[in-house]
Parts: C-alpha cells; sequence; structure tokens
C-alpha cells in the first residue's frame, strides 16, 4: 500500500442532536479502526452510547447519496469520509444539511426535492426517429453520462445560497435539477424543447455561478462549467439573440417540441 | 387514534429495479397500484449494481441469441434453475434492455452506435450492456422517474412488519412510517414482494442496509414456499482492507476488462483452478479459489489476493472503471492505474428465495406475488453476473401484470380486525414490552455464527453447531426491545423485526445447507466434495408447517420437455472439453 494508514485510537466528535424546536452539539468519544469513515463511527455511537441517534444512509458505499451530513462544517457523504483525513486535533462536528427542514438529529426533510422532479417531464423520444435500436455517439454518451452520475445526495442544493440562505425553493429548482435538465437536454433524441421550464419555473437566471455546489459533488459533476453555463447560453441563445428576434425567429432546436403543460 | 389507511389493487414493497418495474406494469395495466420502500425512492440496494445488464442483444457479438445465454445460464447454475424461468429471461432480456433505453436510459455506445456489450464471468459472449461501472444506478434513475410519472403512489422510508390476510388469502400489509413512527395499513387484491436480498446476515457483505431478507420472511410467515436458501453468491472481490470497508464490492467488471488475479508469489493462480476459462470462470469457482489460496498462506498482507489492472491503459481505466478507481483511491489510499487491489470474497447474492410461477410470479398463496432478488429459481445454485438485472426487468414486469390481473379477477378486500391487532401488538412489544435482548448485540451475534458455521465452506459439524447457536437465538428472540422508546427514526426498533427476519432466513439457510449433501455452486461441503446424482435433480423447497415447525423438501427441479436438447447439448460440450 502506498499510504500507511493510521492505527485507530480515540478520537472526539461532536454531533448535532434535536430537532426543530432545539438542539446542540454533543460530545462522543471512541476507540477508531484504522480506514474508518464518519459514518462507521456514527454508527458505532448509535449501537453503543446513543441508540436513537437519528442517521439516514443506506449503501455505505457512496453510491446512494442517504448519508449526507456537514462534517467540520462542509457537505459531506458521512460513508467517503474517513476519519484519519480530518485534523486529528480537534473533535469531528457532523450536523444535518441546512437547507432542508430539519426532521431529527442529522435527518432532514429532502421531500421537496422529489417535487421538484415531479415537474421535470421525463425523456420523451423525438417523434421523427427511425424505426429500430436508437443510434447514439459515445461522444454524446459521454457528455450526459457526467450528469447521469448523480447520487442525488443533495449537498449542491445545501451549499447553493439561492436555496441555503435566501430560501428561494419555489423560484429556484437548484443545481441537482440543473444537472438532470441538462442531461435531457443534451440527449441527442430527446424531443422536449425544455428552455422555457429552464428559464421560467426552474428560475436559471437566478444561478451567479459562485461554483459552490461543483466544489462538493461527490461525483465529481462540473455543474457549473458543464451543465448551468451551458444551459444559461441555450437560454439566451433561444430567447435573447437580437439579429433572431429582428427576423422573428428564434434558435430553438429543430425537431423539439414544447411540453404539454 | 384511528391509523392512516390506503386502498390499492397492487401493492408493491420494494423500490429496487424489480419492484419499480413491477408497479410500471401494473399502474399500465390499469391496477390502482401504490409502492412502498424502507429507503427513499431512488436509494435502493439497486443503485450500487454495477458491471452490467445481461441480454443477448447481440450488438457485439452477433453469434449470441437467446439459446446461448439460456445454456450459460442452465450451466451457472448448476442445472438447478427452474428452466421456465432461465428460458423467459434470455429471450426477454433484450426487449427489456431495449425499452430501458426508450425511457431515456444512456448505455455505453459500440463503434457503430448501438448499446455496448462487455465480457463477464460465464457468459459464452460479450453479453452485459452497461454504463460505465454504475449500471444499477442508470437503471434506478430510469425506472425512479418512470414511475413518478405513471400511476403509482410512493410511500417512502415506510417499513412493512407484517403481512396480513384473511383466510388463504395476502389481503394486504401492516407498518410504520419511520420518521414518526405513526402506524400504516394497505389493504390491496394483489401485493407484490420485490424486497431483495438479505446480505446483512453476514458481517462481510457487499450488501446495503435495507437487504435483511423481510420479504423471505414475511413470506414464509404467511404460508408461501422457500426454494434453494442454501445457495449463498459470496462474490470473489470485495475490499478487504481497511477493515471499515471490508466486503464493499469490486465489481466484476474489473475482471471483465482484463484485470488479473494473483497470489503474494505473484502466480496467476487461476491456471490451477479453471485454465479455460481464468479469471472470468464462474464466481463460485473463482471466490473458492480466492479462499483457498488464503488459507494455504499465499494471501496478501491484508488477507486476500491480489487484482491488477495496472497493465491497462491508465485513461481507459479510469474510463470503464470511474468508481472503482474514486473507491480506492479514497478509502484505500490505492491508485489502481498504478497498483494492485488486495480482494477477498463477500456475501453478495441469494440465489434461493419465494418459490415463484415463472410466467406471473404468483406465490402458492393466493394475491401474493415475488420478484427480484427476493424470489428463488432463475439462478439455481450460481448466478452469473448481470442476471440479477435482467432478471429484475423480466420478472418485475410479469409480476407487476400478474398481480394486476389477480386483482382484477378479485373481489373487495378487506383487513381481519384480529390480524390486525397482531401485528400492532409486535411492533409495540418491540417498543414498550418488557424484554431485555438488545437488537444491535444480536445482530452482531447473528452475523457472528453465520460467518463462521454457514460462510463459504460448510461441513456437519459447523452448521450443526451453527444451528444450535441459531435455535439458542430463537429461544430468545421474543425477548428483543429497542434500547430507545422513541416513534420517531428510531434505529433499534427497526432492527427488531430485521433481526428476527434475518434469523429466519438463516436457519432456512443453514438447515438445507445442512440437508444438501454435495457441492454444487455456491454451496462446498468440505465432507460432501462431489455433486450427488440425487441432488443434481432435487431444489430444497422450504415452508412454515400448521405447528410453526420449518419443514424442508427435496423436490425435483422444474424441467421444460421442449429445452431438453439445448441442456443436454450443453452438458455434452462441457463433457467434451
Ligand atoms: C455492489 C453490487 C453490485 C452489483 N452489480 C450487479 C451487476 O452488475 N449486475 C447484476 O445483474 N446484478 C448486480 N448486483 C446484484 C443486484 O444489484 C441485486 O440483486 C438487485 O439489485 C436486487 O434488486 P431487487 O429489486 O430485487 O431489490 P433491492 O434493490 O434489494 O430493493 C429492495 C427494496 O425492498 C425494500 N424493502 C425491503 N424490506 C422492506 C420492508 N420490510 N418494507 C418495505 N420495503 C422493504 C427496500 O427498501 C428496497 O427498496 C450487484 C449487487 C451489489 C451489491
Ligand atoms: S453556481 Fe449557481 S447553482 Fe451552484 S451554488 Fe452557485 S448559485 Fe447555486
Ligand atoms: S449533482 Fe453532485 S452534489 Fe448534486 S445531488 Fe448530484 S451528486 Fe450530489
Ligand atoms: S450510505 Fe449511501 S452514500 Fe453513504
Amino acid at each position: 500500500m502506498s499510504e500507511t494508514l493510521t492505527a485507530g485510537g480515540t478520537r472526539k466528535l461532536q454531533i448535532w442532536r434535536g430537532d426543530l424546536t432545539s438542539g446542540e452539539l454533543v460530545d462522543y468519544e471512541l476507540e477508531t479502526e484504522p480506514g474508518m469513515v464518519v459514518l462507521d463511527a456514527v454508527l458505532e455511537i448509535q449501537r453503543s452510547q446513543a441508540p436513537d441517534l437519528a442517521v439516514r444512509w443506506n449503501c455505505k458505499a457512496a453510491k446512494c447519496g442517504s448519508c449526507s451530513a456537514e462534517v467540520n462544517g462542509r457537505p459531506r457523504l458521512m460513508c467517503k469520509t474517513r476519519l484519519d483525513h480530518l485534523p486529528a486535533d480537534q473533535p469531528i462536528t457532523v450536523e444535518p444539511l441546512r437547507a432542508f427542514p430539519l426532521i431529527r438529529d442529522l435527518v432532514t426533510d429532502v421531500s421537496w426535492n422529489y417535487e421538484v422532479n415531479k415537474k421535470i417531464p421525463p425523456f420523451t423520444p423525438r417523434e421523427d426517429l427511425p424505426e429500430g435500436d436508437f443510434l447514439i455517439d459515445q461522444a454524446d454518451t459521454d457528455r450526459m453520462s457526467e450528469f447521469r452520475k448523480c447520487i442525488e445526495c443533495f449537498m449542491c442544493q445545501d451549499v447553493c445560497h439561492i436555496l441555503r440562505d435566501h430560501r428561494l425553493h419555489d423560484r429556484y429548482y437548484g443545481p441537482r435539477f440543473m444537472v438532470r435538465m441538462a442531461s435531457l437536454d443534451m440527449h441527442p433524441l430527446d424531443g422536449l424543447d425544455r428552455i422555457d421550464q429552464i428559464a421560467d419555473d426552474g428560475g436559471i437566471g437566478l444561478c451567479n455561478i459562485t461554483k459552490c455546489c461543483t466544489e462538493v459533488c461527490p461525483e465529481g459533476i462540473h455543474i457549473t462549467d458543464n451543465a448551468i453555463i451551458p444551459l444559461k447560453e441555450r437560454v439566451v441563445d433561444a430567447r435573447y439573440d437580437p439579429l433572431l428576434k429582428i427576423l422573428g425567429r428564434n434558435r430553438r432546436r429543430p425537431g423539439k417540441k414544447k411540453p404539454a403543460v | 387514534m384511528a391509523i392512516e389507511h390506503h386502498d390499492y389493487d397492487v401493492l408493491v414493497l420494494g423500490s429496487g429495479g424489480s419492484g419499480l418495474r413491477a408497479a410500471i406494469a401494473a399502474a399500465e395495466a390499469g391496477a390502482k397500484t401504490g409502492l412502498v420502500c424502507k429507503s427513499l425512492l431512488g436509494k435502493a440496494h439497486t443503485v450500487m449494481a454495477e458491471g452490467g445488464l445481461a441480454a443477448s442483444l447481440g450488438n457485439v457479438d452477433p453469434r449470441d441469441g437467446w439459446e446461448t445465454h439460456f445454456q450459460d445460464t442452465m450451466f451457472g447454475g448448476k442445472y438447478l434453475n427452474n428452466w421456465r424461468m432461465a428460458e423467459l429471461h434470455a429471450k426477454e432480456a433484450p426487449d427489456r434492455a431495449r425499452e430501458l433505453e426508450h425511457w431515456g436510459a444512456v448505455f455505453d455506445r459500440t463503434p457503430d452506435r448501438r448499446m455496448s456489450q462487455r465480457a463477464f464471468g460465464g457468459h459464452t459472449y460479450k453479453r452485459l450492456v452497461h454504463i460505465g461501472d454504475r449500471t444499477g444506478l442508470e437503471m434506478i434513475r430510469t425506472l425512479q422517474d418512470k414511475t413518478v410519472h405513471s400511476a403509482v403512489d410512493v410511500f417512502m422510508e415506510t417499513t412493512i412488519t407484517r403481512l396480513i390476510k384473511d383466510g388463504e388469502r395476502v389481503v394486504g400489509c401492516f407498518g410504520y412510517r419511520r420518521p414518526t413512527g405513526e402506524q400504516i395499513t394497505f389493504s390491496a387484491k394483489a401485493l407484490v414482494l420485490a424486497t431483495g436480498g438479505s446480505g446483512r446476515i453476514y458481517k462481510i457483505t457487499s450488501n446495503s442496509q435495507d437487504c435483511t431478507g423481510d420479504g423471505y420472511a414475511l413470506a414464509y410467515e404467511a404460508g408461501a414456499e422457500m426454494v434453494d436458501m442454501e445457495f449463498v453468491q459470496f462474490h470473489p472481490t470485495g475490499m478487504v482492507y481497511p477493515p471499515g470497508v471490508a466486503g464493499l464490492l469490486v465489481t466484476e467488471a474489473v475482471r471483465g476488462e482484463g484485470g488479473i488475479l494473483r497470489n503474494a508469489l505473484g502466480e496467476r493462480f487461476m491456471e490451477k483452478y479453471d485454465p479455460k476459462r481464468m479469471e472470468l470462470s464462474t464466481r463460485d469457482v473463482v471466490a473458492r479459489s480466492i479462499y483457498t489460496e488464503v488459507k494455504e498462506g499465499r494471501g496478501t498482507p491484508h488477507g486476500g489476493a491480489y487484482l491488477d489492472v495496472s497493465h491497462l491503459d491508465s485513461d481507459y481505466v479510469r474510463r470503464k472503471l470511474p468508481s472503482m478507481y474514486d473507491q480506492f483511491l479514497e478509502l484505500a489510499g490505492v491508485d489502481i492505474t498504478k497498483e494492485p487491489m488486495q480482494v477477498g470474497p463477500t456475501c453478495h447474492y441469494f440465489m434461493g428465495g419465494i418459490k415463484v410461477d415463472a410466467d406471473t410470479g404468483a406465490t402458492r398463496v393466493p394475491g401474493l406475488f415475488a420478484t427480484g432478488e427476493a424470489s428463488g429459481g432463475m439462478n439455481g445454485a450460481n448466478r452469473l453476473g448481470g442476471n440479477s438485472l435482467g432478471d429484475l426487468l423480466v420478472f418485475g414486469r410479469r409480476a407487476g401484470l400478474g398481480a394486476a390481473e389477480a386483482a382484477g379477477k378479485a373481489g373487495s378486500v378487506s383487513l381481519p380486525a384480529d390480524e390486525l391487532a397482531a401485528a400492532q401488538a409486535e411492533v409495540d412489544t418491540f417498543l414498550n414490552g418488557s424484554g431485555t435482548e438488545n437488537p444491535f448485540q444480536m445482530h452482531k451475534e447473528l452475523q457472528t455464527i453465520m460467518g463462521d458455521g454457514v460462510g463459504i465452506f460448510r461441513d456437519r459439524e459447523g452448521l450443526s453447531e451453527a444451528i444450535g447457536k441459531l435455535e439458542g437465538l430463537q429461544s430468545r428472540v421474543g425477548n428483543l426491545r429497542a434500547p430507545s422508546n422513541r416513534l420517531d427514526y428510531n434505529p433499534g426498533w427497526q432492527l427488531c423485526r430485521e433481526v428476527r427476519n434475518m434469523l429466519t432466513v438463516s436457519l432456512m439457510i443453514s438447515r438445507a445447507a445442512l440437508m444438501r449433501e454435495e457441492s454444487r455452486g455456491g454451496h462446498s461441503r468440505l465432507d460432501f466434495t462431489a455433486y450427488s446424482d440425487y441432488w443434481s435433480e432435487n431444489n430444497i423447497v422450504t415452508h412454515m408447517h400448521s405447528d410453526g415447525e420449518m419443514v424442508l423438501t427435496p423436490t425435483p427441479v422444474i424441467t421444460r420437455d421442449e429445452l431438453g436438447a439445448l441442456v443436454e447439448a450443453r452438458k455434452e460440450a462441457e463433457k467434451a472439453s
């Protein structure tokens, strides 16, 4: 192994305990094993010290996006964050995501995200496709694949100031769903013109490209550069190109139709 | 206080690939459909699947067809498969894969822009439709979107603790919502169990937290038959280090893409065990080979084998195996493009499960259907990689249709009050009873018993000892109580019923393993190392007697005359080589 894994030792954790009405950081101490991740520590504390500690997890393999929390103030997947990658001289703080209503302890109510998702029409094949197998380039696949890697951990939603600080959940879908929009919009065989939704109900104009979302994405999706900025350009092209406006046309993609509302 | 109640024609338990596909099919057939899952939507165990979906599209190798896929599946399952299931799967998987693409799934392409297919252990031709090493995520996201835009009501983070019967018929179920602990009941004219496997009975497992065998136990208690429970698949390559991630899967795609296995002496040991197929031998063989190398002192420092892709182009590795690259870098500090991984067997999949009718997913209990990993038969004694994702789609759809049809014929149903009261009493005892057994503790004990006695190699002595200890646990299980009595998000409460389920499943597995006196597929007996003629023609079927006893019955394999020639041809070919 290139890296000698430091043997466990005792570590201190401060875990946020409480509900909507009140709460505080509570100190815990535990013996750790080499290579332990934050989720291991939290579950061990749950098993031996705090049996009613509420935490959401499922795969423990960084694949399902259930275990998002703020570790030392930064959103992370608890199951992908090793204790020995965090400063050893201070306690590790573990807190719930802040952009969503708290249920209890480390668990938040992320149902708003599911409501947003419902508003996005699914992939709808173009009507002019020939019979038979779909023919798609690998290059298109690679481009969409970056977005489709999303595990819906909602950590980008957590750090986006539009949602976190301004609480504009009713005006902006958030970076996760711009990523989803991008994967649909860039599907070469999708038949829907999604520009109006991206711009109007989706609220892409509110994003001022701070890139905070990109920084926390555990899947390394270039949310801002590869999804949001190209979508913004498409909105501008489609709606505001002055020359096309004069000609009374706009630059909508051929073969795409507006979704039935 | 009145309990939250819902009425459906078809209710599906589980939001993995099979549950979602079943719900979509039932809704399309016009049934009023609900779907319940323990986790959040989109986060079920299936999301972890990596390597791909087996379907004989013949895009990469035109020689492929359903007949070869059928033969491969039968050979992989050591001919204990339900022939009809293996047939339907091989015939229908291509359509289900295309359908997924039409619903928006995006898969890797061939140079002529069609769905690409990769090699996998036990498949004669390149057959697995895939996208990088996250095929399960692609499947889940696609089916999830299809589901939310279908007429399906979804109940997330809701745990079902009991099926409710009216006489012989399953008419609904009972459970609670995890965030609040509030009780909830459903009545259903047909109920589909798509509850997945039970990997959590072992400490070293690739399975998610959801996988506690709930469906197996619920069906068994409701009178359904179980088949092939002794066959547990230990995937040959799980991470072995660091301890926190031991068991985490290293996808077979690593070997499919050209990964090489070596022991501590640098020997490519598969030459000894299966010189023809080498690293791409079936999973049971590779897992036993690694285990044997370690046992005989040729293991790596952390007790596994080396799996190496560093001879491949590093960009290619990062493109084809991105999650593996991340996983090792992040969790083990190993750059797999430069150094070998250390891997060892991990509990992965349950070939056995609820016995169903191949065409409709019906169990022998009226109103009760099962599909996906929760059902048994399709895979016989050993599953080929990629055959689960295909199975989820083919039989998920069939179970959804089967349930919708049964619901259409059923009259109205209602939940008998005494059944409901019993279900309520059970969960209440776990919370407020006088029990003293801690579920976390009992779960650990259970995992130790299973790991020690019912692992990859088995013998009479070890199995008998394990069964004795499991029976000991059984005498204590009525005494389980959650360490905290709050209702909302109480993990100990949840675990009480899960431990009970896992214990039932563990007993089925170890008793069937003791009965099968031979070695075949995922079941290896040190005291019966060869195939037996008798057992080559029999499955073990398990059910609960009316007195509550577990009964195991050898039952002839379900064959099909039309397929006899294909099976014989494959057996001959194997003998010749
Ligand atoms: C890491 C990994 C990689 C894999 N790779 C592949 C691959 O490449 N190809 C392949 O073919 N197979 C693969 N498999 C196997 C395959 O993923 C599984 O067999 C398959 O996903 C099982 O799906 P399922 O629909 O049967 O159930 P699951 O996906 O296990 O879902 C079960 C559902 O049931 C719900 N549930 C359970 N109990 C209850 C209850 N009491 N009340 C309510 N809901 C309940 C759960 O919440 C969950 O939603 C892999 C498995 C793993 C672990
Ligand atoms: S770049 Fe846009 S979407 Fe991302 S965090 Fe900043 S404002 Fe939010
Ligand atoms: S885009 Fe990245 S950060 Fe956002 S939900 Fe998806 S995986 Fe998480
Ligand atoms: S538990 Fe699934 S991402 Fe952490």
